[in-house]
């Protein structure tokens, strides 16, 4: 079946099976490959991408359903050299260290900062508690995200 | 640690990854990112038994499946003599079953198909026929007469031991027990965990027919061992096989092994004339590779006039259907001999049983140097379980009897020599953060009001960075590392490195020493790993062992190729080299600063046109091999605050303090982020992570709805602290780090939730993982062992 999605703001269209999962979708069909897969039981949060500017585990939905709707990923988070205030909140606070649960988490950052700009560390830890990271400890990816709120500027508060 | 401001350095100090940039983009180069022409997908048929014979197996169906392009059983790898493989212990594993099947899991046929959801869907289509065995799944019974043989595919065996080890002098600690005015005995279960990496296993195979080389795109915490292991395994010539690891996404020792799903997906890619790519899920992540712990321990500890005299612990350690720990040859458990910890006893002795169980293999290092995790969970749960006895503060009893500064390097009853350390300035500080008194005194004033709180310590000594080729080694190999330096014309630099970043920052960590020695600046450096065509042979990253020996390697090519430049800088300036100077980034005359040559200029004359001085090669670059005569001993203090709720039994860390010594530190953000990830998964081994197995051997943790995982709900904001006591030996005075936090965090939460327990429950020990559940059966007095 033919899927169509708005991803990083640029229509995209692939033929599917019905039973294909919008992870894979995204990275086999339209090749972006930096949202990853981590568990088959949506609680790793490793394949957390946006759709329509709610975070979503893209293994817990069909491409099908995401037909239609607008998605980000962590390819469209920056704005050419310009990194989001997430990201380079990331690398200010060491928010990083095998990178693979680090798309899922920016996005949920995103997201959390697109609707409450000032968190605090309990609202963030609480925001990114549907995912996993497996080597940071968690507390400077809370860090990072209060660098975003703290150096959010108004191009990036329209969100991604 | 906040933020790190600044532009990039030169030298040692916190300064921001070099890796991050293509990360924060989603630019990752991880396995299943690659996609290559006319790539095939790979999926492994597994055991739903724990024990059982194959009678037969049916791929005809399988076979005819549209898209399906290969079938591959044990049958057919016996054909091709891969059915078997040896482990990282010098034992055999099955590739694919033949005979029987020996843990639930177990790989049985591998199916290569056009795309992965039609090699999933053929798996449905193979028909095996077992023959169900009564499976062996308590250690504690599996030497009883009438247990199943389950390695019968090894001839003339008949039972299911793998190894008796001892350590220390048992008669001398029977002699220092006997004199012993307090004696105190516990048993105790470090249970099965799984380092459970976020990125699963997996591989991309491309076979070239035409000219015979193979490159393996995989996840690899050492790829030279495993290029080797493949030369063995498949008999392909060792210059024709190429690994790339690319970036890995976390690895903890799970990384180490090589796996049945690689050589199947080789073996693949050699029947299909493709590439192959097998990347297996998580249910297959946690219930067939290698998970770590599995000792029963029942540990005795004695003292006499209040000071610790003597330890001794017998252990039976569950290695599963196949011996596929990962430690040097000479040690079959590791390095558990460490288990005296940071006491200057009389004697110790251990004894470890290893057995065959009818389950997953492993016995890899949780983030934890082979071993070190269970001594020192022993060392420290028994040290507390005395000062219960002794009714005395457990702080003050481990100040009364550490080893004391002036004691190194300190020969240690079971045979080690422990480098360096000042302990009671790491235990003075990690109180003094805490506020320890002040500690005491709130939860005296808890108890009265019926509140559980409990203050726990630990205090570790490790011994990371295998190790010297004299008495170590894997498979035969030298736990050795290389590191090879280029300083181009213009002065920038590469440097090819043997260790293999699984995120612990190498790319950075390393330029950072060169930098240091050379005075180039970081940004100019660029460190390569993981690519077996692009840098020196060594043994890779685990056990703590990267900075250790890696880093040794590093700083001392980068003084090798300084020497170098010494000789060219001599010629340029017309002086003698013995005249000259070093000041970070240029030689100088002595008495003339004036007079000198900076490492970039020293570069381009090295490559240049003109003549050198007598005997001095052109270029500015070197090799090195580093064999380290000694390992680091890493030590730290950690004390853990956690609140029980008495209703629900709930264990809620609310503080914890760590303080690490672990010698020179070359990125203290680095280091920081490395304690903070192992304190993480510390809470998640005490609290939440384990891989249970029922009568039948069916693997009760085989998704994350069973396996529990730590999230950022449970746990603190981490107080940490440092000393630093450079190693002796070791070219910076830098000693291992990255597995000190998980070796020392367990035993600190545990001895916590006692002390919060102990006076109002009578509660002298508990299990681990410390759930909800566990803790409450503990409150009431009956607590059930995890296995």
């Amino acid at each position: 079946m033919q899927v169509t999605v708005t991803i990083n703001g640029e229509e995209r269209s692939a033929d599917v099976e019905p039973r294909t999962l919008l992870v894979h979708f995204i990275r086999d069909d339209l090749d972006l490959t930096g949202t990853h897969w981590g568990c088959d039981t949506s609680n790793c949060g490793a394949c957390v991408v946006l759709v329509d500017g709610e975070p979503v585990k893209s293994c817990t939905m069909l491409a099908a359903t995401a037909s239609g709707h607008e998605i980000s990923t962590v390819e469209g988070m920056a704005d050419g050299a310009d990194l989001d205030p997430v990201q380079q909140g990331f690398i200010e606070c060491h928010g990083l260290q095998c990178g693979f649960c680090t798309p899922g988490m920016m996005l949920a950052a995103r997201a959390l900062l697109d609707r409450n700009p000032d968190p605090s560390e309990t609202e963030i830890r609480e925001a990114i508690s549907g995912q996993i990271c497996r080597c940071t400890g968690y507390s400077n990816i809370i860090k990072a995200v209060r660098w975003a709120a703290e150096h959010e500027s108004t191009t990036h508060s329209q969100g991604v | 640690m906040s933020t790190v401001e600044g532009p990039p350095t030169i030298g040692y100090g916190p300064m921001r990854r070099k890796e991050d940039p293509r990360f924060v983009r989603g630019q990752g180069r991880y396995v299943d990112d690659l996609k290559l022409p006319g790539m095939l997908h790979g999926a492994v048929l597994r055991s739903p038994l724990a024990h059982a014979r194959i009678v037969s197996i049916d791929t005809t169906a399988a076979a005819a499946h549209p898209k399906v392009k290969a079938v591959v059983t044990g049958k057919d790898l016996e054909g091709l003599g891969l059915a078997w493989m040896p482990t990282m212990s010098a034992d055999t594993q099955a590739v694919l079953a033949t005979d029987k099947v020996r843990f639930q899991g177990q790989e049985v046929a591998f199916v290569v198909a056009e795309d992965r959801y039609s090699a999933r869907d053929a798996l449905e289509l193979i028909d095996v026929e077992y023959e169900e065995l009564p499976a062996v799944v308590d250690a504690r019974t599996a030497l009883d007469d009438g247990v199943p043989v389950i390695r019968d595919d090894q001839e003339g065996r008949t039972n299911n031991n793998i190894f008796d080890w001892e350590a220390g002098d048992a008669a001398e600690a029977d002699r220092v027990f006997d004199a012993a005015d307090v004696v105190v005995e516990r048993d105790m279960i470090y249970p099965r965990c799984h380092p459970a990496p976020l990125e699963t296993c997996g591989a991309v195979a491309q076979m070239d027919p035409v000219m015979g080389q193979l490159t393996l795109w995989t996840t690899t915490q050492a790829p030279h061992a495993h290029r080797t292991v493949y030369a063995l395994v498949a008999g392909l010539p060792e210059h024709k096989i190429r690994i790339i690891a690319g970036d890995i996404g976390g690895g903890f020792g799970n990384k180490v092994p090589v796996y049945p799903g690689y050589v199947c997906a080789i073996v693949g890619s050699i029947l299909t004339g493709k590439p192959v790519k097998w990347v297996e899920d998580r249910a297959e992540n946690l219930m067939s590779t290698g998970f770590a712990r599995d000792y029963v321990m029942r540990g005795q500890i004695c003292a006499k006039d209040g000071k610790i005299t003597g330890l001794r612990v017998h252990v039976i350690a569950d290695h599963g259907a196949f011996n596929a720990t990962a430690q040097p040859t000479k040690y079959p458990a590791g390095f558990f001999h460490i288990f005296s910890g940071s006491y200057d006893l009389e004697a110790a002795h251990c004894h470890v049983t290893g057995v065959y169980t009818n389950k997953a293999p492993g016995g890899v290092a949780y983030r934890c140097s082979f071993r070190v995790t269970e001594a020192v969970y022993l060392v420290e749960r028994m040290v507390d379980a005395l000062a219960l006895e002794l009714k005395v503060d457990p702080a003050q009893l481990r100040l009364e009897n550490f080893i004391q500064p002036e004691q190194f390097p300190y020969p240690s009853k079971t045979g080690w020599v422990y480098d360096s350390g000042d302990y009671e300035q790491a235990m003075r500080l990690a109180m003094k953060m805490a506020g320890y008194d002040e500690l005491r005194a709130e939860q005296a004033e808890k108890r009265a009001r019926g509140e559980l709180m409990g203050i726990g310590i630990s205090f570790f000594t490790e011994t990371v960075g295998a190790g010297p080729r004299k008495d170590m080694d894997i498979l035969g190999l030298a736990m050795n590392d290389g590191a090879d330096l280029r300083v181009h014309p213009t002065g920038k630099a590469v440097l090819g490195i043997s260790a293999m970043s699984q995120g612990q920052g190498h790319e950075t960590t390393y330029a950072q020493i060169v930098s240091e020695e050379l005075g180039i600046p970081s940004a100019d450096i660029e460190v390569v790993n993981g690519d077996t065509d692009r840098t020196p042979y060594g043994l890779g990253t685990y056990g703590s062992r990267s900075t250790p020996v890696s880093g040794a390697a590093t700083a001392l090519v980068a003084r090798k190729v300084r020497e170098r430049a010494r000789l060219i800088a001599a010629g340029m300036l017309e002086a003698a080299p013995d005249d000259l100077e070093w000041e970070r980034g240029r030689w100088f005359v002595k008495g003339d600063p004036e007079q000198s040559k900076t490492i970039q200029e020293i570069a381009i004359a090295a490559h240049g046109a003109g003549d050198l001085p007598e005997g001095v090669e052109g270029m500015l670059e070197d090799t090195c091999v580093y064999n380290p005569p000694n390992l680091t001993f890493p030590f730290g203090a950690y004390i853990c605050v956690v609140d029980i709720d008495p209703g629900t039994a709930r264990v809620h860390v609310r503080r914890f303090i760590a303080v690490d010594d672990c010698g020179v530190r070359i990125n203290p953000m680095i280091v920081d982020g490395q304690i903070h990830g192992g304190l993480a998964e510390g809470i998640g081994i005490a609290l939440m992570e384990l891989i249970a197995f029922d009568e039948q051997g069916n693997c009760l943790g085989g998704s994350f709805m069973d396996y529990l995982i730590p999230t950022a709900i449970e746990v603190p904001e981490w107080e940490l602290g440092a000393t630093v006591t450079p190693s002796p030996h070791h070219p910076i005075g830098a000693k291992g780090v990255g597995e000190s936090p998980t070796v020392g965090s367990p035993p600190a939460i545990v001895n916590a939730i006692i002390d919060a327990l102990h006076e109002s429950h009578g509660v002298d020990h508990i299990d681990m993982p410390c759930t909800p559940s566990r803790v409450w059966e503990a409150m009431q007095g009956n607590a059930t062992p995890p296995q």
